[in-house]
This record gives C-alpha cells, sequence and structure tokens, in this order.
C-alpha cells in the first residue's frame, strides 16, 4: 500500500507533451516483474498519486518505463523531473493482455495516440517470440506526424518482414509521407484471419468503439478482441470505488477486458 | 481489353459484378499512372472522371492561405478517387496529389454516364456503391472532427 | 474481537446461526457498571447520544449521556426528535451517524513523507487512538460492518487502518424494539434482532414490573465482560419478552423492498427512462452516501508544510454524486445527475452481488431519512420493476 522509492534514470522526450521516464527501485533490487498491460501508481512527494500504465519490455526487469503525459497536475510534475529524482511507486497492478493465450493466433494491435503505451510491451513480447505467433499487425493512429511516439521502433518495426506496420495520422503537412485518415480506415488492409486472431486495442474510447465495431465487421469474435479501459482511479487495490465500471474495478478486473465480457457496459453511456 | 477486365473484376469497387457489366464499364475506362508529387487534379477544376485506385498513395489536399497544403485524407490501392463527377456543379472539392508512384484506372464521366442513363439498373447499383464511399468518407471526416487524440484524452 | 480471518468469513452471512453463549438479565439499575466495566477494561464507550436535535454516535462517560427517554420520527426527508413516555436508554432507530465514522473515519492519514538529502522517506500512519467500545449497534449496523468488513479486509488486499480499528473495537449490540417509518431490514435479512457479529448483545426491556436488559455473548471477549457484570437469571418470561420486543420492531417495518429478482432488473435498466425523473429530483447533494453505513469510496489529498520538506497523504470520505468523482483528464464520466443516481442505487442493489457476494444496502433507511428531497431507494426500486421491459436496455442498440 506504501510506494517504494525508485529513482529515475533515463528520461526521453517523445512530443511536446509526452515523456518516457525509465525509473529502478532506489534500493538497487529489481523492479517486480509484470504482465504486458499492467500499470503502476506513480507517486511525486507532495503533489500526489496517478495510475500510469507500464510502457517498457516485459523481459527486461531492471527498470520500469513509463510514457507519461503531461495532462494534469502530477504528470506534469512528472514531466519537470531530472535523472535521479526520486519517485515512489507501487505496482504492478491490473490485469493483462493475453499474450500467452494468443500463442499461435494472428496479432492486431490497434492503438490510437498514446494508447500505443501500455500495448507496447505486449508487442515486445510477441516480437520476442515471434515464432510462437501467426502474422503480426500494429496498426496505430495518432494526430499529427509530430504526435507519433516511439517514432524510431516504428521505423524499426516496419523494417521487419514478417509484421505489418500501418500508421496514419488525422492530419498532415505535405511533409508527411504517410497514411491521412483515422485508424479504422487501416483495418481493411490489415492481412490477418479473422477466425484464428486476437485483437488488442487501446486508445480513446470512441476509437476503441469503432475500432471494435471494424474488427467484428471482419469477423473477429468479441471474445478475441480485447481493450483496455481508464477511469478516475485513487487506490489501483479496490477500496476508494472511483475506477468502478459497472460491476467490475478497473484497478483489479482490468484495465484489459475481453470486449466479450464488456460490451453490454461499453455501450451504455455515462457508466 | 481483357487485361483490363480483370483489374476490374479485382478491385474491390466492382465486386460481384458480372463480366458483361465489367465490359460495358471498361469501354469508358483507361489505365493511367502518375509520378510521385504529379497532381491528378485540383480543387474547382471541371470534375469529369473518376478513379479506381491499384498502387501507390493520393492525397486529398486543401491549400490553406500562408499554410500550403494540408492533407484531410490518403486514398490507396483498392479505394476510389472522386466523386464530385457525379452530381452538378461538377467540380473538384480537393486538390489530389500522387504522394508515391500511383496507378489507376480512369474513368470518363461523360462516357460512363452515357452508359448508365441507359440502363437504369446499373446506375442505380453504381449509386449505391459510391454512396457507401461517401458515407465511409463522412464517418471517417466526423471522427476526424472529434480530434480524438486531442488533450482531452488518455494518458 | 475476532480475527480478520473469521471477519471475513462471517461477511455475507450474518444472521445465519445464532451464536451460542450465555444468557442473563440486567437491571437498569446496574446498567451504570457495565460502564464501569468497560472503563476498566481500558475501553472508550462510543454511544448514542443527543446533539444538535438529532441522536448520533459520540463518546461517552456515563449512561447520563444516553439518549434517555428521547426516540425518532422519521420519514422521507424528515427527522424529528420526539419524548418517550418511557425512560428508554435505546429507544429510538437509528441518527445520521453509522460506526463506520469510527472504523473508517470521514478523514485519516495514510502517510507521512519527509524529504531526505536525496529523495524522501515514507512513514505509514498506524492506529493508536483508543480501543472503543461501541454500544447500541443496531442489526442493520452489525450487518453493514460485516459489509465493510469485505470490501476493506475480503480481497487480496487488507486496508491496515481499518483493519486495526476494526480488530480492537468491542461490538454491543442493541436488539430494535422500534422500527421506524423508514427502515426495511427485514427485507434485506439484516434485521431486526442482531444475529451474529457482536461481543455482547443487549434486549432492552420496559414494562411495569421494571426496567431492565437481556444480555447475550457473542463472544469470548463478550463473555469476560459479561461475567464482571451483576447478572442475574433469565428466565423464559424474559426471553419471551425479548422476543416480542423484537417482534414489535418487526411489525413496525415502516418500508419494504422487493428483493426478488432485483440484481438482474437493475442490470437490464440501465437505459430505463426513468432514471431522468429521479434525476429532476435529486440534487446531487451526496447525502446519501455520507449517511449510508456502508458506502465506502474515498480520495486522496496531499498535503505539504510550507517548507516543502513534510508531505502527508489524507484519505477522507468521497462520494460517486460529485463530478469530480470519475474526472479523467478534461472531463467527467458520469456528467448527469441521472448517471450518478443510477450509478450509486445500482452499485447498492446489483453490482454489490458480482464484488462482495451480497447486497449493499441493509435497510438502514437513512438514505431514504435524510435525502433533503426526500427520494426513497424502495419507491425507486419499486418503479423501475414497474417499467421494466424485461429485457437489456442499452444506449447503443444498433452494432455490428
Amino acid at each position: 500500500m506504501l510506494p517504494r522509492p525508485y529513482r529515475v534514470i533515463r528520461i526521453t522526450r517523445h512530443t511536446h507533451d509526452t515523456f518516457t521516464l525509465e525509473m529502478e527501485p532506489a534500493d538497487g533490487n529489481p523492479a517486480p516483474y509484470f504482465q504486458p498491460g499492467q500499470f503502476n501508481m506513480l507517486y511525486l512527494f507532495g503533489v500526489g498519486e496517478v495510475p500510469i500504465s507500464i510502457s517498457g519490455d516485459p523481459g527486461h526487469t531492471r527498470a520500469y518505463v513509463h510514457t507519461i503525459r503531461a495532462v494534469g497536475t502530477v504528470t506534469e510534475a512528472l514531466c519537470n523531473l531530472k535523472i535521479g529524482a526520486q519517485v515512489g511507486l507501487r505496482g504492478p497492478f491490473g490485469s493483462s493482455w493475453p499474450v500467452k493465450e494468443a500463442e499461435g493466433s494472428d496479432i492486431v494491435i490497434a492503438a490510437g495516440g498514446i494508447g500505443l503505451a501500455p500495448l507496447r510491451p505486449a508487442l515486445y513480447h510477441v516480437l520476442a517470440h515471434r515464432e510462437r505467433y501467426g502474422k503480426v499487425v500494429l496498426l496505430y493512429g495518432t494526430r499529427t506526424p509530430q504526435d507519433l511516439l516511439y517514432r524510431k521502433e516504428l521505423e524499426k518495426w516496419r523494417g521487419l518482414f514478417h509484421t505489418q506496420v500501418e500508421v496514419t495520422v488525422d492530419h498532415a503537412a505535405r511533409d508527411w509521407f504517410g497514411r491521412v485518415g483515422v485508424v479504422t480506415k487501416l483495418i481493411p488492409g490489415a492481412r490477418f484471419d479473422p477466425f484464428h486472431t486476437k485483437a488488442f486495442v487501446c486508445g480513446p474510447e470512441v476509437m476503441m468503439r469503432f475500432t471494435v465495431m471494424e474488427l467484428m465487421g471482419r469477423g473477429v469474435e468479441t471474445e478475441n478482441i480485447f481493450i483496455s479501459m481508464e477511469r478516475n482511479m485513487k487506490c489501483a487495490v479496490g477500496f476508494c470505488g472511483h475506477c468502478q465500471y459497472g460491476p467490475t474495478f478497473i484497478c483489479k478486473d482490468g484495465p484489459v477486458y475481453p470486449y466479450s465480457q464488456i460490451q453490454h457496459l461499453f455501450k451504455t453511456r455515462e457508466l | 481489353m481483357q487485361v483490363l477486365d480483370k483489374v476490374l473484376s479485382e478491385h474491390p469497387f466492382f465486386k460481384g459484378f458480372k463480366d458483361s457489366t465489367l465490359e460495358l464499364l471498361g469501354e469508358c475506362a483507361r489505365p493511367v499512372q502518375f509520378a510521385a508529387g504529379k497532381t491528378i487534379f485540383r480543387e474547382g477544376e471541371p470534375a469529369d472522371s473518376f478513379y479506381l485506385l491499384t498502387h501507390g498513395l493520393v492525397t486529398l489536399d486543401i491549400h490553406l492561405p500562408g499554410k500550403g497544403p494540408v492533407t484531410i485524407q490518403t486514398l490507396q490501392e483498392g479505394e476510389v478517387l472522386g466523386w464530385a463527377w457525379l452530381f452538378p456543379p461538377a467540380k473538384w472539392h480537393f486538390d489530389a496529389c500522387a504522394l508515391q508512384l500511383t496507378r489507376a484506372i480512369r474513368f470518363d464521366g461523360r462516357c460512363l454516364m452515357g452508359k448508365l442513363e441507359q440502363n437504369p439498373e446499373l446506375g442505380f447499383e453504381l449509386m449505391k456503391r459510391f454512396s457507401q464511399v461517401i458515407v465511409e468518407r463522412l464517418q471517417a471526416a466526423r471522427l476526424q472532427l472529434l480530434d480524438l487524440y486531442g488533450s482531452g484524452t488518455r494518458t | 474481537m475476532v480475527d480478520t480471518k473469521t471477519l471475513v468469513e462471517k461477511g455475507s452471512k450474518t444472521q445465519e446461526k445464532k451464536t451460542p453463549g450465555a444468557v442473563g438479565l440486567l437491571e437498569r439499575g446496574a446498567f451504570d457498571q457495565l460502564f464501569q466495566v468497560l472503563q476498566a477494561q481500558g475501553y472508550t464507550i462510543v454511544g448514542p447520544t443527543v446533539r444538535e436535535g438529532v441522536i448520533l454516535y459520540d463518546e461517552l462517560e456515563s449512561p447520563d449521556e444516553l439518549p434517555i427517554g428521547w426516540t425518532d420520527e422519521q420519514e422521507a426527508g424528515t427527522y424529528r426528535m420526539q419524548k418517550r413516555e418511557d425512560e428508554a436508554l435505546f429507544g429510538y432507530t437509528v441518527g445520521p451517524h453509522s460506526w463506520k465514522r469510527f472504523l473508517f473515519p470521514p478523514k485519516h492519514r495514510l502517510f507521512r513523507a519527509t524529504r531526505g538529502k536525496d529523495g524522501f522517506d515514507i512513514e505509514e500512519d498506524k492506529y493508536d487512538g483508543p480501543n472503543y467500545a461501541f454500544l447500541g449497534v443496531r442489526a442493520c449496523e452489525l450487518q453493514a460492518m460485516a459489509i465493510q468488513d469485505n470490501v476493506f479486509l475480503g480481497g487480496d488486499h487488507v486496508d491496515p487502518h481499518y483493519r486495526s480499528r476494526r480488530e480492537s473495537a468491542l461490538i454491543i449490540a442493541v436488539n430494535c424494539g422500534k422500527a421506524g417509518q423508514t427502515c426495511f431490514c427485514s427485507s434485506m435479512g439484516s434485521g431486526p434482532k442482531a444475529g451474529t457479529g457482536f461481543d455482547l448483545a443487549l434486549t432492552e426491556l420496559i414494562s411495569k414490573d421494571g426496567h431492565a436488559f437481556l444480555l447475550e455473548v457473542g463472544s469470548k471477549k463478550g463473555n469476560k465482560i459479561f461475567k464482571k457484570l451483576p447478572i442475574e437469571k433469565a428466565g423464559k418470561k424474559e426471553q419471551k419478552a425479548a422476543d416480542a420486543v423484537v417482534a414489535e420492531a418487526e411489525a413496525q417495518m415502516g418500508r419494504q423492498l422487493d428483493t426478488e429478482g432485483l440484481k438482474d432488473l437493475l442490470y437490464r435498466n440501465y437505459q430505463n427512462p426513468h432514471w431522468e425523473e429521479v434525476a429532476e429530483k435529486c440534487l446531487s447533494c451526496a447525502n446519501c452516501t455520507m449517511v449510508c453505513p456502508t458506502c465506502f469510496c474515498s480520495t486522496v489529498e496531499e498535503m505539504t508544510d510550507l517548507s516543502g520538506d513534510h508531505a502527508e497523504r489524507w484519505r477522507r470520505w468521497d462520494s460517486c454524486f460529485t463530478m469530480d468523482f470519475t474526472y479523467i483528464h478534461g472531463g467527467s464520466v458520469r456528467q448527469s445527475t441521472r448517471a450518478r443516481y443510477r450509478q450509486w442505487m445500482t452499485h447498492k442493489l446489483a453490482t454489490w452481488f458480482d464484488q462482495f457476494g451480497t447486497s449493499g444496502c441493509v435497510g438502514c433507511g437513512r438514505c431514504i431519512t435524510w435525502c433533503p428531497v426526500g427520494i426513497d431507494l424502495t419507491e425507486e426500486a419499486r418503479a423501475l420493476r414497474a417499467s421494466d421491459q424485461g429485457e437489456l436496455q442499452t444506449g447503443m442498440q444498433a452494432e455490428a
């Protein structure tokens, strides 16, 4: 229940408001093992605590990697940290992308905006065990080319012969040589077998709604589509009540849900 | 002409059309190619054709004074470029530009319209398919309008 | 008291079996000695007392502070204290307070952090307050405690702040001899008679022959107190009188809630237009959540001193009726009162089952009494049932 002290060892700036912190336990021990899709609570002395998904490689447990967008008091303060700064950390918490159960299937990873961050550990895992999976597709949509996360890595993944990477942006000037349009438009051209596919989707709720519809349109069953939900969260252990989503607590039962489990909730407004 | 018919029959837009229909439509079609950077049509020009894209990437741009062209959408292989020819005043709404080497089948609007007037059944079918394209573009535009990934969305 | 394990096991099955234990009679004249014995054992007694026109729970020094001769009249949106014709100590139903304010205080510190040379140190707050003896715990409130036990002690994570307060507390239940107009514990299976979860239980017996309390032992801890009291033997007559007291309360129950299929009813009525009607009345004031003995939602606040070297985290009650409750970067998820009331009621009566295995409502009626506009949970459930179409109502029916 108490934050453990961690030390920031690397900072990467992605866009004007998005950055990645890498942090390791201050006592020198390895960070606890995590599953792709899980999150930590990051505490900043005197400022507060926020849930942030883990975006690093699950195969490397020495440190935690968090990609954060500065949108509130705590995340803005995190944005101003320097290397060596101390951060409190509790976690990891929550459910994960079913990378183990997905072995033998094609993998479709559909990300919108910063939703790519919680999906990156799943992609790392899949690429590290590439032979266990069928086709692998990454579909990523964001606002403008300047908002692309992990640009170098995207280019690297795109260069892999065994992985289809499609990127689209909502708006672009003419110096962008890629696609322009909403992320759902990438699905018709994605190469996968709908009957043997696990799809992992993360992004704004509207983006997930339309992506799920598009995937279902291609014939992917609801139990093979997984989405990551987000709500206000204070404690991460089921006490504060804030993250209730229907009968579930996103901190314990989520953030990753099979769409089949929550589709009736997903269609209910203001839940 | 047989090669052209084969290309048409394989394009998603003409999926399910009979060979005889494709042959009829093919009479108004010819293959075209645009080098990267080449303009296909410009906003305000008469819209007298449409394109089935078979290769490459096309941008639909709008020119903002002081900012230059801004890309609204890209279209690629398997998609249809242009529906302004169907309705008056039959002028292009955007600039279309080949971002990469782009190949397409160009249909002559006047030729096609003539055939459709004589064959209302085919006209109706083609209209349905164009409506579908227009609806999809509208939905996509609406989603873009939401600015999904703006500052008000998930961390 | 009991250890946490058994607390949790008991969580969902109050009332199932009667704890076998000694029974005896304590005369009103000897009631002071209960206070003396408890105080001698180091307990701080918390019980009902009259303050600012209501009966609420506070620390008590002597039985004179109990609401002697007072009762309450309650209706939707109404609470009035009234004089009784007798000198009963526990002749009221329940007030706005519940025991959660002692087990899960409205505001308490979770930890303190101090800035050091290169970082900060965190020191968790350990409970060092008094061992409380809760006097006058109603059957519905025992059930409420069991429900909160499940929340804070029953899962993978245990809340240490709740646990230390809960474990050190002694529970003295009092069976109800009067039910209020907003009570519906018999519908919820939680009362009016205390089943389990107490250390001692009292039934107040007042007749022309005298004024006494039938005492029932519920635990070893309770037995220790029991043995130190001047207990007289209770015979069949006293037992019968005690049963009659509870039976009278049962007969007075002012409200009823039909729980048959209630969970599914709520699950399929997320889109029922009736929520709109409740929302027109509801002020989103959060009173119902504050007075509810099971509501457990909280938020945290960070505090720093002027030097910036000391920080503290405090936890305080929160309510699903506030806009901030569902705020995520840029807006609140539950913008409308309709959605917030629906969340609260659906949580109490439906989702709670899936989360914790029981209902979240004990039928104490506080949310009805203390609602400034008199919204009545039992009425709302009835209205939903009346307009139920028997199938799932969702917002977006059309989906591929």
